[in-house]
């Protein structure tokens, strides 16, 4: 287990560096990354232009660049907006909530409705009551899930309902493949023959069979989710992260963008890496 | 082929070659300003209405459906050849390789993907030509997008790696390079075709994310994300239906029906 939490540990600080340093790269290597537009300020003479580029000169090597930014976030300075002008630490601050509030009812709206339907329909097994969900769920998946936000502002309803239905259909898709298979297995079909309870059927045989995939698809379902945060929260006005990030991109606020970005990603494997030690918890128990 | 799926090739092939004779159908283009007729719902003159600047929304909704049918199957082939040459590739050499493309293709997997793609798109110059915005969009996303598709080719080529006839080629002395190309990369046809299908829809889907949060493709070019924008200015679903429910259900129908024709190439795969 020690081993399992260090390795992905390890696989956390490095996919965060690598991906901190790739960050750093192409916002180093963006156009117009070097150019100030104090510089074209005909007022400014050229002893002050010149202070101006000396100011950026040692962001011209990337590997200074990246220790230098790396140092700051590690006295808690990540810099500021560009476009907002305000810390990037307080604007996170700041919105983090909303988005944590967002996703995680989102993510359980998703988990409610994918779950309810794929557990009735591997319970009822009628071809009719399949092709309903399925349909359901592939229309939510075919539809942009910016259409889905702008309908939740039309039709207003909260944030979080778009994002459970963005979520959703990738989660109903493969909780219904992992429970159908589950439920297809002769010891199910035995207890079932035996005349145990559905309930008990479900918690004692579906469940540790189903659940460490359900587990890894959990963790896969926060990615999915803190994307959906984007158009959610850009088109409902809502003011989070995704907000953020949408118009940090707009404003090619390059700065905020890659902390946004070190910060998702390291939510993410945080999620899916403690998805998979759970899931190997689980395993280990039941062995 | 089931009968769904030949529906579904039968629509796409339909909706296609409508887009296709856009030229005919609409001659005044998609640019055209009718001024006088400025917002006007549907008519005989204008299908689906004009849009707040004059122009014909029809027009338009047929040049769109162009861009991002011709686009999408574009920027899926280029990630499908990325696919195939980091998880190929790296799959068939095994060891140090393998591992190194999973490592890449994780790294670019623990992103979400609209993250990825608008991160990206916001490090390329914004304020661009039309044309070129069509040409970036659907670059990165092709750039952008082969990462799962390469994760599902690693794991083909390293199972064929061990199989008999690649073995038997490599024990009769035949160079790496050739047993790939002549004898993996063959097999691994269903799976490229299946992931191509697979990411046609995702990509399409992509670009009307984008386009709706204004990082798509620039106006006065009309792809779907850029008409679904229209969507922002609207007060209730139920009072202008036709600037918004012909569109959304060409997209449900497109990107369902490509997604019924990609299940026979899984299945296949």
């Amino acid at each position: 287990m020690l081993k399992l939490i260090t390795r992905h540990g390890l696989t956390f600080i490095a996919i965060v560096l690598i991906g901190g340093f790739l960050a750093a790269v192409l916002m180093r290597l963006a156009p117009g990354f070097d150019v100030d537009e104090q510089q074209l300020d005909p007022r400014l003479s050229s002893q002050s232009i010149q202070a101006l580029r000396q100011a950026r000169a040692d962001q011209d090597n990337i590997f200074r660049f990246y220790l230098h930014s790396l140092q700051r976030a590690a006295h808690g300075d990540l810099g500021s907006s560009i476009s907002l002008g305000q810390p990037v630490i307080s604007l996170l601050r700041e919105r983090a909530p909303l988005t944590i509030r967002l996703v995680l009812l989102g993510l359980l709206m998703s988990w409610g409705f994918a779950l309810a339907l794929a557990l009735s329909g591997a319970w009822m097994r009628v071809a009719a009551y399949d092709a309903f969900a399925t349909v359901i769920s592939g229309a939510f998946l075919c539809l942009p899930a910016a259409v889905l936000a702008l309908l939740s502002v039309l039709w207003n309803v909260p944030g979080a309902l778009a994002v459970g239905l963005i979520v959703f259909p990738k989660v109903f898709r493969y909780s219904r493949n992992l429970l159908d298979k589950a439920y297809g297995l002769p010891c199910i079909v035995m207890a079932r023959a035996k005349g145990l309870s559905e309930l008990r059927i479900l918690l004692c045989h579906v469940i540790p069979i189903a659940g460490p995939q359900l587990l890894a698809l959990a963790g896969v379902s926060v990615s999915v989710a803190v994307g959906a945060a984007i158009p959610v929260e850009a088109l409902c006005g809502l003011a989070g992260i995704g907000q953020l990030a949408w118009q940090a991109a707009l404003a090619r606020d390059l700065p905020l963008l890659m902390n946004i970005t070190i910060l998702v990603t390291a939510v993410t494997l945080v999620a899916n890496s403690g998805a998979d030690v759970i899931g190997h918890l689980l395993r280990g128990r039941e062995a | 082929m089931n009968l769904w799926q030949k529906i579904a090739c039968g629509v796409l092939l339909g909706v296609f070659g409508l887009s296709l004779s856009a030229q005919w159908l609409a001659p005044a283009g998609y640019a055209k300003q009718y001024r006088e007729v400025a917002g006007a719902p549907p008519s005989q003159q204008h299908w689906l209405g004009t849009d707040d600047i004059g122009r014909d929304r029809f027009a338009r909704v047929l040049y769109g459906t162009r861009i991002s049918l011709l686009l999408a199957p574009a920027a899926a082939l280029v990630s499908v050849l990325m696919a195939a040459l980091v998880g190929g590739v790296g799959g068939y050499l095994g060891g140090f390789w393998s591992r190194g493309a999973m490592a890449v293709t994780d790294l670019f997997l623990s992103l979400p993907w609209l993250f990825l793609l608008i991160t990206v798109r916001a490090l390329l110059p914004l304020n661009v030509s039309p044309m070129v915005s069509v040409l970036v969009t659907f670059i990165m996303l092709g750039l952008l997008g082969w990462t799962t598709a390469a994760r599902v080719l690693c794991a083909s080529a390293s199972s064929l790696r061990d199989s008999d006839f690649v073995r038997l080629a490599r024990a009769s002395g035949i160079p790496a390079a050739r047993v790939f190309w002549v004898h993996v990369l063959p097999n691994l046809k269903p799976v490229l075709y299946a992931q191509f299908w697979i990411s046609v829809p995702a990509f399409i889907l992509s670009e009307a994310n984008l386009g709706i949060l204004g990082l798509g493709v620039a106006e006065p070019m009309p792809s779907w994300g850029s008409l679904l924008k229209e969507l922002e200015g609207l007060v209730s679903v139920g009072e202008e239906p036709w600037k918004f429910v012909p569109l959304a259900l060409l997209i449900l129908v497109v990107t369902l029906f490509q997604t019924v024709l990609s299940k026979q190439d899984e299945v296949a795969a």
